[in-house]
């Protein structure tokens, strides 16, 4: 009977041991590869900020104002040439 | 023999046990040994161990992006490379040492002087804020102790359009100026730290663990709007230019929210280079500068007065013969503008007129009203480095102040002070405090006069602007209230006869006023000085400008109207 105890114990603690190295394992495992994940979102992030200041640089106001007058030569209206339309006002 | 034998047993039983016990004390030797080091000094000898090749190393954290009411971005992060090396190891290369000075571009000897006083030391920074394709060129050398660590570097798109209301962070990522230093805590991330193994020459080999996550700041949105920025820095810039004026300020707000919808200043500066820059070029002045508001007071004390139920929009004002005495002091007006009803006092902005108004008033109910609209105290946006101005005690006002109060000297504003007063005339009488962060409902609203008393001391600011000095203003198709200011700056012992301030601060759309606009430009210098001459053409750009671009309708449709058709008539296609 209390061999019996014993000889349980004895295995359940060699068992535990055993799990304890194979969870150390494992976690060492998924660290590296949320390591890996990690540094590709930072890459994804860099990127994205990177996307959104060359969109940001590209669509300067000053820029699209140059662009829109001298290559495209837009112009604003002067108000004379602006015709409103508008509900229940008679022109 | 065999008693010989006999005779030398006990001798080697002795041996046997000289062997034993130096057995015996050998194994007690080894577990002591064992037991001190395995379970004494366990703890010691481990840190020491894993010190020799774990390393906790920093994560560095993102910080928040600036963003306009919209999203787009006017602040951000990206990410670039400090090089750094561990001059212990770098010592052992000297002969590589020139390759990586012309890539860096670096003094030689400089570098070599550095990396020499520090030779027993394990770090050393060489180049910071280095691109992502220097850093790649840096790792290609493949020099032993070199050491890349990866940092951010602030970019701010909108330059500088913004870069007063911005500010700007120092190499460490900390706001020095601006939002980046009144929102430093928000923007901020955390960094983290994590555990990893290192090999002698500084290399990463295994991520270990994660000590503590790093966690990136927050965004922040303005209430700026990117695009109101623009035209506003444009036009002052302009008018800056071309009055070779020494500095100017605009400002947008919501009038119904108190958003701070555009802040320009000039002269400005780029904050993504800030090389030799002159600190009078980081100054927001919209709210660091304060100056006498002048004439632009006027509808403040025509309010109140009002308000006191002392004059109506008609009662009659003499202001003849241009002058009036008020003690040993006298007050005068440009021209002799005769019998003038209160309504007239503001279109012709006569100082005369608004004296004899305020001291008909309580001083008391005067000050009042100036301190309700904020004159004196700090408004709350939280801008580092924000004036209060300064309203004296009306306990201490004799005539004279409170004459000259009356219309705007002896006091001082800053041009976000002004701009917050007139939220009033454009809120039906409730002040709406200034906020510089996106917000959808007016912050503390405060009642300072009745709604019928806003709307009377409108309709005469839109006289003013129709008929009056403020004539420039005018933004065809659109009814526009406002009142201009023409100061003589102050300097020492007196005022300055040369040097002016030109003022405008205006309401549009009168009909269901949605814009309050500030603009002030300093000591213009080409002959014009006039607020209505200098001031009120660059808000009537901006306005005509912004309205179109917030869709505000216009609400003055007859006129328009009447000019297209006047076209039509006479011939031209529309």
């Amino acid at each position: 009977m209390r061999f019996s105890v014993v000889a349980i114990a004895g295995f359940l603690v060699c068992w535990s041991a055993l799990e304890v190295v194979q969870t150390r394992h494992e976690s060492r495992k998924l660290f590296v590869s949320l390591q890996g994940m990690e540094k590709q979102r930072d890459l994804l992030i860099d990127d994205w900020g990177r996307l959104q200041l060359e969109q940001a640089t590209w669509g300067t106001h000053s820029r699209i104002e140059e662009v829109a007058r001298d290559k495209l030569e837009m112009m604003l209206p002067e108000s004379q040439n602006v015709k409103l339309l508008s509900k229940g006002i008679k022109p | 023999m065999s008693v010989q034998t006999e005779h030398t047993q006990p001798h080697f039983i002795a041996r046997h046990w000289f062997v034993l016990c130096l057995f015996l004390l050998a194994a007690t030797g080894l577990t002591y040994r064992v037991i001190q080091l395995q379970l004494l000094n366990k703890d010691f000898l481990q840190n020491h161990g894993e010190a020799r090749y774990l390393r906790t190393v920093t994560v560095p954290a993102h910080r928040g992006m600036i963003v306009d009411r919209n999203g787009e971005p006017l602040a951000m992060s990206t990410p670039v490379s400090a090089i750094a090396c561990n001059p212990k190891v770098i010592l052992t290369a000297k002969d590589r040492w020139p390759e990586l000075a012309k890539i860096l571009d670096v003094d030689l000897e400089e570098l070599q002087k550095q990396i020499e006083s520090r030779a027993t030391r394990e770090f050393l920074y060489l180049r910071r804020q280095v691109s992502p394709q220097l850093a790649e060129q840096v790792r290609a050398l493949a020099i032993p102790g070199i050491i890349e660590n990866k940092e951010y570097r602030r970019y701010y798109p909108a330059a500088d359009v913004a870069a007063h209301v911005i500010g700007f962070t120092n190499i460490d990522d900390k706001g020095q100026e601006g939002v980046e230093l009144a929102y430093d805590r928000i923007l901020q991330g955390k960094p983290g730290a994590k555990r990893v193994i290192r090999d002698l020459s500084g290399h990463t080999i295994e991520n270990v663990e994660n000590v503590k996550t790093a966690q990136p700041g927050n965004d922040l949105a303005l209430s700026i709007d990117k695009r109101i920025q623009y035209l506003a820095y444009r036009e002052l810039t302009a008018a800056v230019l071309g009055h070779k004026a020494r500095s100017g300020s605009v400002i947008v707000l919501d009038a119904h929210t108190g958003e701070i919808l555009a802040m320009a200043n000039q002269p400005s500066y780029n904050p993504n280079n800030r090389n030799d820059l002159k600190g009078e070029h980081f100054r927001n002045r919209a709210v660091t500068d304060v100056f006498e508001p002048g004439s632009t007071i006027k509808p403040l004390t025509v309010a109140t007065a009002l308000e006191a139920d002392l004059f109506k929009a008609d009662t009659p004002i003499d202001t003849r013969p241009g002058y009036y005495r008020v003690g040993r002091h006298t007050v005068r007006d440009i021209h002799n503008y005769g019998l003038l009803d209160v309504a007239g006092v503001i279109r012709k902005s006569s100082n005369v007129g608004i004296s004899k108004i305020a001291l008909a008033l309580e001083p008391e109910v005067l000050w009042k009203t100036f301190q309700q609209v904020g004159f004196g105290t700090i408004s709350g946006v939280g801008f580092p480095g924000e004036a209060a101005g300064r309203l004296s005690d009306y306990s201490h006002w004799r005539n004279i102040e409170q004459a000259t109060m009356s219309f705007g000297y002896g006091m001082s504003v800053t041009a976000l002070q002004l701009a917050q007063a007139y939220t009033v005339f454009a809120n039906d009488g409730v002040l709406a405090s200034p906020s510089l962060l996106k917000v959808n409902e007016p912050v503390d609203p405060q009642r300072v006069m009745s709604a019928g008393t806003a709307h009377k001391v409108l309709q005469m600011m839109e006289s003013v602007v129709r008929e009056g000095t403020g004539k420039q203003a005018q933004v065809p198709g659109y009814r526009i209230a406002g009142k201009t200011g023409t100061v003589h700056k102050s300097a020492e012992g007196g005022y300055a006869e040369d040097r002016y301030l030109s003022l405008f601060a205006g309401v549009v759309p009168v009909s269901k006023p949605r814009l309050v606009t500030v603009v002030v430009i300093s000591e213009p210098t080409q002959g014009e000085y006039y607020g209505g001459q200098v001031a009120a053409p660059v808000f009537s750009r901006l306005m005509g400008e912004t309205l179109r671009l917030m869709n505000i309708s216009p609400d003055d449709i007859p006129a328009l109207n009447k000019e297209s058709n006047k076209l039509l008539m006479a011939g031209q296609q529309p």
